[in-house]
C-alpha cells in the first residue's frame, strides 16, 4: 500500500459524504443522487464515479473484480485494479463468480450475478435526457414529474424513420415503473441483465456529480412500443475462441481486405469456457485460422 | 466527571463494516443486519443505532433526538461533530424511540426535484425478527419477505402509507433493537 | 490463430518509464529545481495554484515540474493531492481594501487617490523577442520598493458608490455556499458562481469575456480598478474566539464597472463585475469579472441571448480539469459501444437496401 493516504484512497468524511448518497440512491431506485464528487488521481471522464463508488463500500474482505469493455486486461481496467490494490489490500480476482465488487466499464459480466454481488458502474452522462434537453434545472423538472414526453416522441420519431429504435448502447430503461434511467453505454445487449437481477446495480457519475443505484430484483424495463418490441442484437457468428452462440462478440478485422473474425467482449467468460474444453465452432475455425 | 464513552476501535474499518450492512439492508429490505461495533454504547442508543451514526453522522448533518436517545448528544457531538436540530423537519437523520416517533409527515420528505433530501429516520423498537407477519414487497425483495416489528405506535402503518402518495418524496426507516437492523425504504409495500 | 491482446499492465509501465524520460529531457542540461521554477515561471505557477485552488508555490511548482510544463496537466495534479486534504479551518473573507498592492490600476479615471501604480506589467512592453535573455545573466534592477498597505488608497467604485452612481453591493454574513463540498446546482447564486470561475479555465473565461466585448451580450464595461498584492488570512479558532492571522497569499482583484441603462425595477446607474484570482493572474481576473456580470443578467432583467448570460453552459463547461478528461476519455477502449453502432449502421442499411429493392 502507499503511503500517506487513507485505506482506499477517500478520506473518511469524503466516504461518509458518498455513502450517504448510496444509501438515498438505492431508497430512491432510478433516482440519480447529487454528490459532492472529489477529484481522484485518474482524470474525470475515466471512471472516477465508479472508482468513488467502489472506494466508499470496499472492505478488506472484498474481492474485487475490474473490467472494461468486458475484459479484464484492457489499460484502464489494469490502471484501476492497481489504484485499489496500492491503496487497499483487498484481493481481486478476474472470475465473475469470485467477486464480491465488480466495478466496470460499458458491460455487464455475461456469467449470471448471483445475490450478494455488487456491481459499480462508471457512468459518463447520467442523465437520460440530456441530448434532448441540456438544461439540468428542465430535466430535474421532468424527473420530478415523470414527465418522459421528449424521450417517447424521439423513440417514436426514430421508428417512423428507420423502422426500428435506434440506439445501440446506453439504451434508456425505466426503473420500477417510475424513473427513466440510463444504464451506461453498456450495449442493449446488457439491458435484460440490469432486470431483476439479484445483485445491487450502483452508478457513479464523478464529473456529472452523480450517484444512482438499481436494487436486487427490481423491474427494469427497456423502452420500446407495442409493436415494436425491444430486441437485443444477435451475431450470425460464434466466438472464434471458444464459439459461444449467446455472448456479446467484439469484431476483429484480421487483414487489410476485411476480413474478420468474433471474439467474446467478456474476457473471463471465454477463458472459462475454453478451459471447460469448448472450442470454435468448426465453420468459424477457419475463418480464424 | 464521567468519561466520555468511546466511538469505533477501529474507525476506518468499522465504518466500513457498518456501512455495508446498512447498504444491504435498504438494498433488502426486510433482511436482518447485524452489528458488532462500537464496543461501549453511549447513553440513549443501541449498538445498531449506535454505528449508524458513527458511520454516517458528521458536521454536515442536523440531527434530531426523540426525548429517550437525547442524552447520547454529547456523544453524537464529540465523535460525529453533528449538529443537533430544533425539529424532525431539519434533521437529515432522526434516532428515535418508537414510542416517541413523531407523526412521520413530520419528518423532512425531500422535494420532488430533489428527493433524497429526506431524513433518515433510525427508529428503536423493542424486537426485530424474520418471519413474521408484516409482508414486504417492492425493489430488493424477490417476492415476499416476512417480519415482525414489535412497538410500533398505533397509527404508524397508516401514516407510512399515506406517504406512497407522495413518491418520491418520502421517509426511509431503520428500525434498530439493539445490535440488529431492519430497513424499509420508502419504495417497500407493508401489508398485514 | 487470433490471441487475444494481453499484456495491459506490462505495456503501462513501460509508458510510465518513458514518460519519466521524457520529461527529464536532455540528461546533458541541469535538472529544474523547484526553486527555479517557483522563483522564475512565476506565472505559470500562479495560474496552477488559482485553477487547482491551492495556494502553495512549492507543490505547484513541482505540478509543473511534474507535467512536463502542461498547466492543466499540473491543475489537475494539485487538485488531486488538495481533494485528499483536511479542512482545518475556514478562513475569514480576505480583506482587498488592506492589500499591500504591488500594482494598481484604474482606468475610469485619470489620476485617483492612491495614484496609478504600474508595478512589474506587461503592458507596454514591446513583444520583440529579446535574445540578450538567451545568453543568459541579463539583468535590469530597481531599488526594492517594499509592499505597503496605502494609506489613502479608496476603491474607484468607492467614489462611484459615494455619489450613489454604482449599485450597492448586497451585504451577508450568510455562510457561502462551498463548490467543494456540495454539489452544483442550478440556479446558482452569485458567491457559487465566482467560486466556480475563481477556478475556471482561463482560456475558456477569456474567450466567454471576449465574446461580450463582441456584441454577444455586451456589458460595456470599464476597468475600474485592477489591483495586484498581497493580503493576509485570517482564521478565528474556536478556543480563541478571535482573529489571528495565519499568512499572507497574493492575489489579483478586478472590479469591473458597467453601463446600465436600468430596469423597470432599477434606475439607470453603473453596475458592477467581479473578479478575484490567487497570485498574479490579471487577464484571468478581468475575463473573470467579464463573466461574472454577464451571469448577473437574471437579477438585472436583462434578456438572456448569448452563451456568456447562460450560467448552465458556462459553469458547467469552465472547469478544465472536468473537461480535459472528458475529452481525452476518447482514447479509452470503446470496442463495445461501436460494435452496437455498427451492428445498427449495418441493419438500417441492410433495411434501406431491402425497402429500396421492394
Amino acid at each position: 500500500m502507499i503511503e500517506g493516504y487513507n485505506f482506499a484512497y477517500l478520506d473518511e468524511q469524503t466516504k461518509r459524504m458518498i455513502r450517504r448518497a448510496l444509501l438515498k440512491a438505492v431508497a430512491i431506485p432510478g433516482y440519480q443522487v447529487p454528490f459532492a464528487s472529489r477529484e481522484m488521481p485518474l482524470p474525470y471522464g475515466w471512471g472516477t464515479g465508479g472508482i468513488q463508488v467502489t472506494a466508499a463500500i470496499v472492505g478488506r474482505s472484498d474481492v474485487l473484480k475490474v473490467i472494461d469493455q468486458g475484459a479484464d486486461d484492457t489499460t484502464n481496467a489494469v490502471s484501476i485494479r492497481r489504484l485499489f490494490a496500492n491503496t487497499t489490500d483487498v484481493a481481486t480476482t478476474e472470475r465473475t463468480q469470485d467477486a464480491t465488487i465488480i466495478q466496470t466499464r460499458h458491460r455487464i459480466p455475461e456469467t449470471p450475478l448471483r445475490e450478494g454481488q455488487i456491481m459499480v458502474f462508471q457512468v459518463p452522462i447520467p442523465e437520460p435526457l440530456r441530448w434532448l434537453e441540456p438544461r439540468e434545472a428542465e430535466t430535474r423538472r421532468m424527473h420530478a414529474h415523470a414527465d418522459y414526453s421528449v424521450m417517447h416522441v424521439k423513440l417514436y420519431e426514430d421508428v417512423a424513420r428507420y423502422g426500428h429504435i435506434a440506439t445501440g448502447y446506453d439504451y434508456p430503461v425505466v426503473v420500477d415503473g417510475r424513473y427513466l434511467m440510463k444504464p451506461s453505454p453498456i450495449p442493449k445487449f446488457d439491458n435484460p441483465k440490469l432486470d431483476r437481477s439479484p445483485a445491487l446495480m450502483l452508478f457513479g457519475a464523478g464529473r456529472e456529480k452523480r450517484i444512482y443505484a438499481v436494487p436486487p430484483y427490481t423491474a427494469v424495463r427497456s423502452l420500446d412500443f407495442e409493436d415494436h418490441p425491444f430486441r437485443i442484437e444477435k451475431w450470425d457468428e460464434s466466438c472464434a475462441l471458444c464459439g459461444a452462440t449467446d455472448s456479446f462478440l467484439d469484431e476483429i478485422v484480421v487483414d487489410d481486405r476485411n476480413k474478420r473474425m468474433f471474439v467474446c467482449s467478456d474476457s473471463d467468460y471465454c477463458q472459462t469456457r475454453r478451459a471447460h474444453g469448448h472450442g470454435p465452432a468448426t465453420d468459424s475455425q477457419e475463418a480464424a485460422e | 466527571m464521567i468519561a466520555m464513552q468511546a466511538g469505533f476501535a477501529n474507525p476506518v474499518d468499522d465504518a466500513q463494516a457498518a456501512f455495508r450492512a446498512v447498504l444491504d439492508a435498504i438494498a433488502r429490505p426486510g433482511r436482518l443486519a447485524h452489528f458488532a461495533a462500537p464496543a461501549e454504547l453511549p447513553p440513549g442508543l443501541g449498538r445498531a443505532a449506535a454505528a449508524l451514526a458513527l458511520t454516517l453522522v458528521d458536521m454536515d448533518t442536523a440531527v434530531w433526538l426523540s426525548p429517550a436517545c437525547a442524552p447520547s448528544a454529547d456523544w453524537l457531538r464529540f465523535h460525529c461533530s453533528a449538529r443537533v436540530a430544533a425539529s424532525p423537519s431539519a434533521a437529515r437523520f432522526a434516532f428515535a424511540n418508537a414510542a416517541e416517533c413523531p407523526p412521520l409527515a413530520n419528518f423532512d420528505l425531500g422535494t420532488n426535484e430533489y428527493p433524497d433530501q429526506s431524513t433518515t429516520l433510525v427508529l428503536e423498537v423493542p424486537s426485530l425478527a424474520s418471519g413474521g407477519s408484516l409482508a414486504l414487497r417492492g425493489p430488493g425483495i424477490e417476492t415476499v419477505e416476512h417480519v415482525g416489528i414489535a412497538g410500533l405506535p398505533a397509527g404508524f402503518w397508516g401514516q407510512r402509507d399515506m406517504l406512497h402518495e407522495l413518491f418520491p418524496r418520502g421517509l426511509d426507516v431503520v428500525f434498530v433493537a439493539g445490535d440488529v437492523a431492519l430497513a424499509l425504504p420508502r419504495t417497500t409495500r407493508v401489508e398485514g | 490463430m487470433y490471441v487475444a491482446v494481453k499484456g495491459g499492465a506490462k505495456a503501462i509501465e513501460a509508458s510510465h518509464a518513458l514518460l519519466d524520460q521524457a520529461r527529464r529531457g536532455d540528461p546533458a542540461t541541469p535538472e529544474l529545481a523547484l526553486a527555479q521554477i517557483a522563483s522564475q515561471l512565476t506565472l505559470s505557477v500562479d495560474r496552477v495554484m488559482a485553477e487547482g485552488s491551492l495556494y502553495d508555490r512549492e507543490l505547484a511548482a513541482l505540478a509543473v515540474k511534474q507535467a512536463r510544463g502542461d498547466l492543466v496537466e499540473a491543475i489537475f495534479l494539485l487538485r488531486a493531492y488538495r481533494t485528499t486534504l483536511p479542512r482545518l479551518a475556514e478562513s475569514l473573507p480576505v480583506d482587498t481594501d488592506a492589500m499591500r498592492p504591488i500594482r494598481r490600476i484604474s482606468a475610469a479615471y485619470k489620476d485617483l487617490p492612491g495614484g496609478q501604480m504600474l508595478g512589474p506589467t506587461f503592458d507596454y512592453t514591446h513583444r520583440l523577442l529579446d535574445f540578450a535573455l538567451a545568453a543568459e545573466g541579463k539583468r535590469k534592477t530597481v531599488e526594492p520598493v517594499a509592499a505597503e498597505p496605502q494609506a489613502d488608497c479608496p476603491r474607484a467604485l468607492d467614489i462611484l458608490d459615494r455619489e450613489g452612481l454604482i449599485e450597492k453591493v448586497a451585504e451577508s454574513d450568510a455562510s457561502p455556499p462551498d463548490l467543494t463540498r456540495d454539489p452544483l446546482q442550478f440556479p446558482a447564486e452569485r458567491a457559487l458562481r465566482l467560486q466556480n470561475l475563481a477556478r475556471g479555465d482561463e482560456g475558456f473565461l477569456l474567450a466567454l469575456g471576449y465574446s461580450t466585448q463582441r456584441g454577444y451580450s455586451s456589458t460595456h464595461p470599464f476597468a475600474g480598478e485592477i489591483r495586484i498584492g498581497d493580503v493576509d488570512v485570517e482564521i478565528v479558532p474556536e478556543e480563541l474566539g478571535f482573529a489571528v492571522c495565519i499568512g499572507e497569499i497574493r492575489v489579483t482583484e478586478c472590479e469591473m464597472i458597467n453601463q446600465f441603462q436600468g430596469s423597470r425595477d432599477l434606475p439607470a446607474q453603473f453596475t458592477r463585475g467581479y473578479g478575484l484570482v490567487f497570485g498574479e493572474g490579471e487577464r484571468k481576473a478581468m475575463a473573470m469579472a467579464l463573466v461574472d456580470r454577464s451571469l448577473r443578467a437574471g437579477e438585472l432583467g436583462e434578456e438572456r441571448t448569448s452563451p456568456a448570460q447562460d450560467e448552465e453552459f458556462v459553469l458547467s463547461h469552465a472547469d478544465n480539469v472536468e473537461a480535459s478528461g472528458f475529452v481525452q476519455h476518447l482514447k479509452l477502449p470503446h470496442y463495445v459501444d461501436f460494435q452496437s453502432e455498427l451492428n445498427l449502421i449495418r441493419r438500417i442499411r441492410a433495411d434501406q437496401t431491402r425497402e429500396a429493392a421492394e
